[in-house]
């Protein structure tokens, strides 16, 4: 409880923070907190992929056209993973791919949350012609299943990084959007709202400083839940072809390449395949462990 | 029942939204349809003006969307670019072998999340019951393209089992009657073609199955734990009914409504899935077709496959809604 009425309101014994409670509930859960390592140690490889990465992900070189693993005969410890059908390094490729994947998943999130955020605050709470109008184009854009939208929408943009995201956040606003303005008109109608109404606090610091710090850790969960979600779509749309555009690397793209080679050369797609797998799942179950950690109804 | 005509109006709203949406993408999408419908013909350009006015592209925006509705409401979506007949005729051709797959996945996803979550309720703790945590994990977080290219190395190419792509084997003609070949098969009484159709769906369908049955799965094993719980389970053992009938008879009944729910609302997500897994397949349905046709710019096409699918999926959510209301009367919409 960070709010200013809800402090008032707050029982005077001393007691661990509820925030620092569900800290320590996260730690406990060993598998949770595995699982964040390795999300932490794929961003951190994507982000110092440039220094750290082994070559040029995009230089090609026709005489290591699908060079083997380094375990396998004819692979050498210098393109550990071996090559793809042009003879890039795949991992380079896969480090400059995670900077896809985890910088389209980010954007996507932050900027879908803090609009979604917004919306929902604003329908909310303040209910009425606003709160109709939101509700309704929130229902709309459920009207599309994800892909179809996304897909309708890149064919009207065309592909491209910026596009992805654009499309993306376009469709994903609403998940918190929903959340938040179903957690507004519960919290809207509670004892602390009601306290900082009597004290004067205007509409604006009501929704901002009252009720958006107090539904913040549904949202914050659901925003790492939806992570997974939308690097599989940024995934699934750049193995169409209509994502990141050659010769920029990203996982989809490296498993549809990889695809016709598959039965001579499997490294090519497999390694990109197993990188979205990983990535997510490490999400997945760390984002499992924060919702159990944080939100009341999930501690038994 | 006034609850289910507001709900019916509120789709009007929304069907009348998605068709704005789906009009505005297609309009501002780049490139001069005229242009892209000539291609490589050389016309004159009183020809293309002419071809112009006949799209009605030399309309207002305004005119062009109301136009455009009173055509989709007729089931007149104009002619295909690339195949150049009409959009409708060539989506017909290309739906059942999509609603086949779809339904076949769907009843694999049920088969597989049902029991699975049910059993793994009843062992809680067990072994199973952590193998299909831990699959429910795997399933949602595994790539649909990249399990399909696994499945297809494995049961296609290393043990040689099942086909890698197409509905059924070649040569095999089976009279169509619904377009579906598991169907018409059986209806002809043609078992080796039914069993030929079969093998041709399975890794497909589980391609498509498995997302949707990993959280299928979390809300069986949810509600039927939350049922083992509840008095009148208890009370039915405490009379005395053996442990089997209380769990299949009564408990797994009751549990059933909100994965039946889930069930139904999940069926949509299928619908965007299997654009992915039809192009992995090389399954010749509506998914692939809107993939391939987004590529040749065929919009027409796109625009009218991007509104069925709306439309379905926004009438599919109507009756998961209805259906669940019907089935557990202490809901209302």
């Amino acid at each position: 409880m960070s709010s200013h009425a809800a402090d008032v309101l707050a029982p005077p014994i001393a007691a661990r923070s509820p925030t620092a409670e569900s800290v320590a509930r996260f730690l406990d859960n060993r598998l949770a907190v595995a699982s964040a390592i390795v999300v932490i140690a794929i961003v951190l490889l994507a982000i110092g992929a440039p220094w750290i990465g082994p070559h040029d992900p995009n230089e090609a070189d026709l005489l290591r056209r699908l060079q083997p693993p380094v375990w396998l005969e004819g692979g050498e410890w210098s393109f550990a993973l071996g090559c793809d059908a042009l003879g890039r390094d795949i991992l380079s490729r896969l480090m400059y791919g995670a900077r896809v994947s985890i910088a389209i998943g980010v954007i996507v999130i932050l900027f879908a949350t803090a609009f979604g955020v917004a919306t929902g605050l604003a329908a909310g709470y303040l209910r009425g012609r606003i709160d109709t109008l939101i509700s309704r184009l929130v229902d709309i854009l459920l009207g599309f299943p994800y892909l179809i939208f996304a897909i309708g929408l890149m064919a009207m943009m065309g592909p491209g990084l910026h596009n992805v995201a654009i499309t993306l956040i376009a469709k994903e606003w609403v998940v918190p959007c929903r959340l938040v303005r179903g957690e507004t008109l519960a919290a809207r109608e509670m004892e602390y709202v009601e306290a900082a109404r009597a004290l004067g606090v205007g509409r604006l610091g009501i929704m901002l400083h009252e009720i958006l710090p107090n539904i913040l850790s549904p949202v914050i969960v659901v925003a790492t839940i939806r992570l997974a979600h939308v690097i599989i779509l940024e995934a699934s749309l750049s193995f169409l072809g209509l994502g990141v555009q050659p010769p920029t690397a990203s996982w989809g793209s490296m498993v549809a390449d990889g695809r016709e080679f598959m039965l001579d050369a499997w490294w090519v797609s497999t390694f990109a395949g197993l990188a979205i797998l990983t990535l997510v799942l490490a999400i997945n179950v760390a984002s499992q462990g924060l919702r159990d950690a944080f939100d009341p109804r999930f501690h038994d | 029942m006034g609850t289910v005509v507001d709900r019916l109006l509120q789709l009007v709203t929304v069907l009348l939204g998605v068709t704005v949406i789906v009009f505005v993408m297609i309009t501002l999408t780049p490139g001069d349809p005229v242009e892209i419908m000539l291609g490589d013909m050389k016309a004159a350009p009183e020809q293309a003006e002419a071809l112009r006015r006949d799209m009605g592209l030399d309309r207002p925006p305004v005119e062009r969307f109301f136009r455009f509705i009173g055509n989709a409401v007729q089931g007149n979506f104009g002619l295909s670019f690339f195949h150049r007949r009409p959009v409708i005729d060539v989506i017909a051709e290309r739906l059942p072998a999509t609603i086949e797959l779809t339904l076949a996945a769907l009843v694999l996803a049920l088969a597989i999340s049902i029991p699975l979550g049910a059993l793994a309720a009843v062992q809680k703790g067990g072994a199973l019951d952590r193998a299909a945590t831990i699959g429910a994990l795997l399933g949602v977080s595994m790539p649909g393209f990249w399990f399909g290219i696994l499945l297809i190395m494995l049961f296609a190419v290393q043990l040689g089992v099942l086909p890698v792509s197409g509905r059924i084997g070649y040569g095999d003609e089976v009279p169509a009657l619904t377009g579906l070949l598991t169907i018409d098969t059986l209806l002809a009484g043609r078992f080796d073609s039914f069993a030929q159709a079969l093998r041709h769906l399975a890794l497909p369908s589980l391609t498509l199955a498995l997302p949707m049955a990993a959280p299928l799965m979390r809300v069986t094993r949810a509600s039927m734990l939350e049922v083992l719980r509840s008095d009148y389970v208890m009370f039915a053992e405490a009379k005395g009914l053996s442990r089997r009938r209380v769990l299949w008879r009564h408990a797994l009944k009751n549990a059933l409504m909100p994965a039946v729910t889930i069930a139904a609302l999940e069926t949509g997500s299928l619908l965007g899935g299997n654009m992915i897994v039809e192009s992995v397949f090389g399954w010749p349905g509506l998914g692939r077709l809107v993939v391939e046709s987004i590529f040749a710019r065929n919009y027409p096409l796109v625009q009218a496959a991007v509104l069925l699918y709306a439309v379905t999926y926004v009438l599919l959510n109507l009756l998961a809604d209805l259906a669940y209301t019907l089935l557990n009367p202490k809901v209302r919409l």
